[in-house]
């Protein structure tokens, strides 16, 4: 309420301004101004000026002539043609202004002011906000973090402040942020192979889930601390599927589920991961059930995204490792469905290079390009 | 409620500016002192509501108020107090938010101390200050406005361009924005003339002092840009020909024709028209140079952010008074009353001169300018840089310097050419042993630079010779000697100081250029180097934290043949909100000459890529300029008429006409 009542006292002023010259009678002062701007005030101060040079003897006598001579011409000339300005007032036009002030002000200023401003929003002075955030102000999950992390670029060896604050980052998505807060973890905590775990975790979760080799050396070094770390021996076998060592990756697993205890809240992840390479014996399909029933389920958009989302974990995966002829074809051809010829024309270009140092690979690339439509 | 409060502030303030366009007009027309005196309370009412506005704005970004958007982009709660206060127009909507605010001053100037002016050209000339205010009202609030809020306010801001984190941004833009504002003044004067169709004496009488200002304003302002890209921007360079740059020297070179123009116009009521457009061109460029740096035509460190809707509204406004001024001139122009004759040789005919040169001057820059931003629209790109400038601005300056020591000395209405130059011989001696010196001392760099030293020289001796000649210095007896300078007008020691100024600045510029040397490697611990006579050792790399920053700190013993100087620490600072870093160089000075130090990247291996330049003379660069505005303010402190007493046509000349 007080907001409207400065906003009122605010256009109470504004408005006087206008008011108050026009209820002024336009008399005594304004006659006396009137003189005093003239051009002929002018000139005799002019001609003032040139006596007072004269006696400082900055001036000569004959320049002071010549100089009097020329402005009394001046004067003469302004004299005669000062154009008569009776003052006059004419009422209807102050009575016009008047109401302009009263109303169109107002209007005007209220006008414009309401589609732009917020008057219902309160200031919200920083000093103010942090006395009061505890007492029942909802801070949301966002503002927190920002706390942490300043909290932490003052003190930045306060371990245990990053351990608190990779996990929260990693949730909300930043997962550059979150690698370095687990790197910066493991420094000031020491090593372990749980922190070591999940700095890999990050950095694949930072690369589109693909376990690069820089998370791979994560888990490793995780597993040589613990050889029975879940995560770090899930991820490893991760590592093998994706680099299409199916079983390597099977045995990984089949491993970590003989030692595992019956309860443990990751076993079916690592059974489904397990089916998936064919652990079981069984031939893998394309896609596991659960995705595909997923995929029916989608429109045509979320299919494509999710279609693209593979297709470029592929590309990722054969820039890092690009020994698997195979991944290379089905990459190109992706590609080719998607109809994205440029792309399907650089995928194997760049398959041939990686490809160049082994003959027999070669071969079979180029013959799986030429099937594909694509000959060299 | 401060935010809200201050937003209202400032649409009252534009309420006003459109009621103080209109009403005192109308007055005007029916010579009604009544409404003709609204224009006086609505200007003072104005500069009271901008004023609330602006301590609005900067309250909030002391207090960090989150909630506001400005704010939140632009600020950070852990910044030092006075980026605090200056990072309010260190961002665009901010800054336009002082542009209106010192318009609002300079009108509100105008309405408390214009008494003297006669009642209907102060009307017209406030009525003209309205529509520039209302345009850029409607400009702040529709497109920039600095008082929108954010509804969920984060809890830190994303602080402030830590290029723009230091002092020069305390000073720099205000005292730009004070020049070019106040050329808005004398641009509301000419307007008010041609509307009413006569210029009289007040109106000279007027037009010179605010001139003045806004010069002194902008000479500053412009130095203090210079002396910051200088030691902020890591490469020891101090003008670019960069088309920001451009943009505030364009108006300085007008403005500078003006103040001379509006010289001879008070004194000797001639170059009425002249003066006026000169008015209305001054006013143009300051406007041009908004448009250049607001719209993101250019990308820069100015250009804070770039929006297409800002850009083509600031060129509307653009269109709009540049056009109406320069067509309402086409009309009126004619209409005025010419002014007095002059002799082609004489004091009149030096100024004609001088403004004759400075506008080519000005038209060269604003054809470097424009032509690569007209070529880049054709898909051309060019850039235009300091070949071109050497080539055209350059000889243009060097005449125009040539004839500074000519012009305070010669008569008014007729001279007597060879009379100055008898007179100035001293002078020219001077210039030409300065030459022969510097040939014969200096090795390597340009052959003209001897000469341009020399043309410094002279230019200096010639303002020294004025105030000799008026003082009678070597004629006459000491103490009569002294009567005379204590009498003497201040302006005729404004004007001396101001000629020195740009031959102090000369000397500097050419010294930098031509003798500079530079010293580019990576460093490790304890190595040396060896750049003009001094020895820098690195002493070693430090880190440290600041306020809202981490600097790594070069520390570096500087010693001159055996001896230790001083320790320099140049540092290169991040800035984590901003995921950015500044170059911190250190200075040295001895003298007028600066060794310079600036880091590089640093390698792993604990080396760290190092600049080290020595600059001889550097500092005359920013000397000269100081000079001339202090010699503005001298002329300033002179309440004096003006009046231009002539040479009589026949009689005998005994003593010179003080001015």
């Amino acid at each position: 309420m007080t907001l409207w009542f400065v906003f009122a006292l605010m256009t109470v002023a504004a408005i006087f301004a206008v008011l108050w010259p026009l209820g002024r009678g336009a008399g005594a002062e304004n006659q006396g101004s009137q003189n005093q701007g003239s051009e002929v005030a002018v000139y005799k101060d002019q001609l003032a000026e040139i006596e007072r040079d004269l006696a400082a003897g900055l001036i000569a006598a004959p320049e002071a002539e010549a100089a009097r001579v020329e402005i009394s011409r001046r004067l003469l000339a302004a004299a005669g043609s000062e154009p008569a300005m009776a003052p006059k007032s004419s009422l209807k036009w102050r009575r016009v202004a008047a109401v302009l002030a009263l109303v169109g002000l107002p209007l005007v200023a209220i006008g414009i002011y309401m589609p732009l401003g917020s008057p219902l929003l309160r200031d919200f002075p920083l000093a103010q906000r942090e006395r009061g955030s505890g007492s029942g102000m909802a801070q949301s999950l966002e503002n927190l973090v920002v706390q942490v992390e300043q909290h932490l670029e003052k003190n930045p060896t306060d371990g245990r402040g990053w351990n608190v604050l990779a996990p929260v980052l990693e949730r909300l998505g930043r997962f550059d942020d979150a690698v370095r807060a687990y790197r910066n973890s493991l420094t000031y905590n020491g090593e372990s192979a749980e922190r070591r775990s999940d700095l890999g975790e990050a950095i694949a979760a930072a690369a589109n889930g693909v376990v690069t080799a820089e998370a791979k050396g994560e888990f490793e070094r995780a597993h040589a601390l613990d050889a029975g770390d879940p995560k770090a021996n899930y991820f490893l076998g991760l590592a093998a599927e994706q680099d299409g060592r199916k079983d390597d990756a099977a045995n990984i697993w089949r491993a970590l589920l003989a030692k595992a205890p019956a309860d443990a809240p990751w076993r079916p992840l690592v059974q489904t991961s397990l089916a998936r390479v064919g652990g079981d014996g069984v031939t893998m399909p394309a896609l596991s059930d659960e995705t595909i029933a997923a995929s029916k389920d989608m429109n045509a958009g979320d299919r494509n995204a999710m279609v693209r989302g593979m297709v470029e974990r592929l590309a990722t995966r054969l820039k890092q490792n690009g020994d698997d002829v195979e991944g290379w074809l089905r990459l190109v051809r992706a590609y080719l469905v998607m109809g994205d010829r440029d792309k399907a024309m650089g995928a194997s270009t760049d398959a041939r290079q990686a490809v160049a140092n082994d003959a027999a690979r070669l071969r079979q690339l180029n013959e799986g390009l030429k099937t594909l439509g694509l000959d060299g | 409620m401060i935010a809200e409060a201050g937003h209202y502030a400032l649409v009252l303030a534009l309420a006003l500016a459109l009621i103080q366009s209109i009403v005192p007009l109308i007055g005007a027309r029916l010579h009604d002192a009544a409404l003709m005196n609204v224009a006086r309370s609505t200007a003072l009412a104005q500069l009271l509501f901008v004023g609330a506005s602006f301590i609005a704005l900067v309250t909030l970004h002391v207090n960090s108020d989150f909630s506001v958007a400005n704010v939140y982009e632009n600020s950070h709660s852990m910044k030092p107090l006075i980026y605090k206060i200056t990072g309010v127009w260190g961002n665009h909507e901010g800054s336009m938010l002082l542009w209106v605010s010192i318009l609002a001053l300079f009108g509100g100037l105008v309405a408390a101390f214009g008494n003297n002016l006669p009642l209907s050209l102060r009307a017209h000339v406030l009525a003209v200050q309205a529509w520039i205010a209302s345009a850029f009202y409607l400009f702040i609030l529709m497109t920039s406005n600095p008082f929108l809020r954010i509804v969920n306010p984060p809890i830190e801001g994303r602080d402030l361009n830590p290029v723009l984190q230091d002092i020069g941004l305390a000073v720099h833009p205000p005292m730009l924005y004070l020049g070019y504002v106040g050329f808005s003044i004398s641009f509301s004067f000419a307007i008010a003339a041609l509307m009413e169709g006569r210029i009289d004496a007040a109106w000279a009488r007027w037009v010179r002092p605010w001139t003045l200002v806004a010069w002194i304003f902008l000479t500053l302002g412009i130095a203090m840009g210079s002396y910051w890209a200088y030691y902020e921007l890591g490469w020891g360079g101090w003008w670019f020909w960069d088309p920001v740059e451009n943009a505030s020297l364009m108006p300085w070179l007008a403005g500078t024709a003006l103040l001379h123009s509006a010289l001879v116009m008070e004194k000797r009521n001639a170059l009425k028209v002249w003066t006026i457009l000169l008015s209305i061109l001054t006013f143009s460029l300051s406007l041009l140079g908004t448009f250049l740096v607001r719209s993101g035509v250019i990308t820069s460190v100015h250009a804070f952010a770039t929006d297409p809707t800002r850009g083509v509204f600031i060129l509307l406004i653009l269109c709009l008074f540049i056009g109406g001024g320069l067509s309402l001139f086409a009309g009126r122009a004619t209409s005025l009353k010419q002014g007095g004759l002059f002799a082609p040789i004489s004091r009149e005919g030096a100024l004609v001169l001088n403004n004759l040169l400075l506008s080519v001057a000005c038209a060269v820059v604003l054809f470097g300018t424009l032509y690569p931003l007209a070529m880049e629209a054709l898909d051309l790109k060019i850039s235009v840089g300091a070949p071109f400038y050497n080539l055209t601005f350059a000889p243009l300056f060097a005449l125009l310097l040539l004839a500074v020591p000519f012009g305070p000395m010669m008569a008014w209405k007729r001279g007597d050419l060879l009379g100055v130059t008898q007179r100035l011989l001293a002078a020219g001696v001077a210039g030409l042993v300065a030459v022969a010196i510097v040939w014969g001392w200096a090795s390597g760099g340009s052959t003209l630079a001897p000469l341009a030293i020399g043309l410094g020289i002279f230019v200096i001796a010639g303002a020294v010779t004025d105030i000799v000649e008026r003082t009678g210095l070597v004629r006459l007896p000491f103490a009569t000697v002294l009567h005379r300078a204590r009498g003497l007008p201040r302006s005729a020691w404004g004007t001396a100081f101001a000629h020195a100024g740009l031959g102090v600045a000369l000397i500097g510029i050419v010294c930098e250029t031509t003798w500079n040397s530079e010293y580019i490697a990576t460093m490790k611990q304890n190595d040396v180097a060896h750049v003009a006579g001094y020895d820098l050792k690195l002493d070693g790399l430090f880190q440290r934290q600041g306020p809202n920053f981490r600097e790594m700190i070069a520390e570096f013993n500087v010693s001159r043949d055996g001896e230790t100087i001083s320790v320099m620490t140049p540092s290169k600072r991040s800035f984590t909100t901003r995921g950015s870093s500044t170059t911190e160089a250190a200075l040295l000075t001895r003298g007028a000459s600066q060794l310079y130090v600036s880091l590089g990247d640093a390698t792993t291996e604990g080396s760290i890529a190092v600049r080290i330049y020595h600059k001889p003379l550097v500092l005359m660069i920013w000397w000269g300029p100081v000079l001339m505005a202090f010699g503005g303010m001298l002329s300033l402190s002179d309440r004096r008429l003006r009046v231009g007493a002539p040479k009589p046509a026949r009689a005998k000349q005994r003593l010179q006409p003080a001015e």
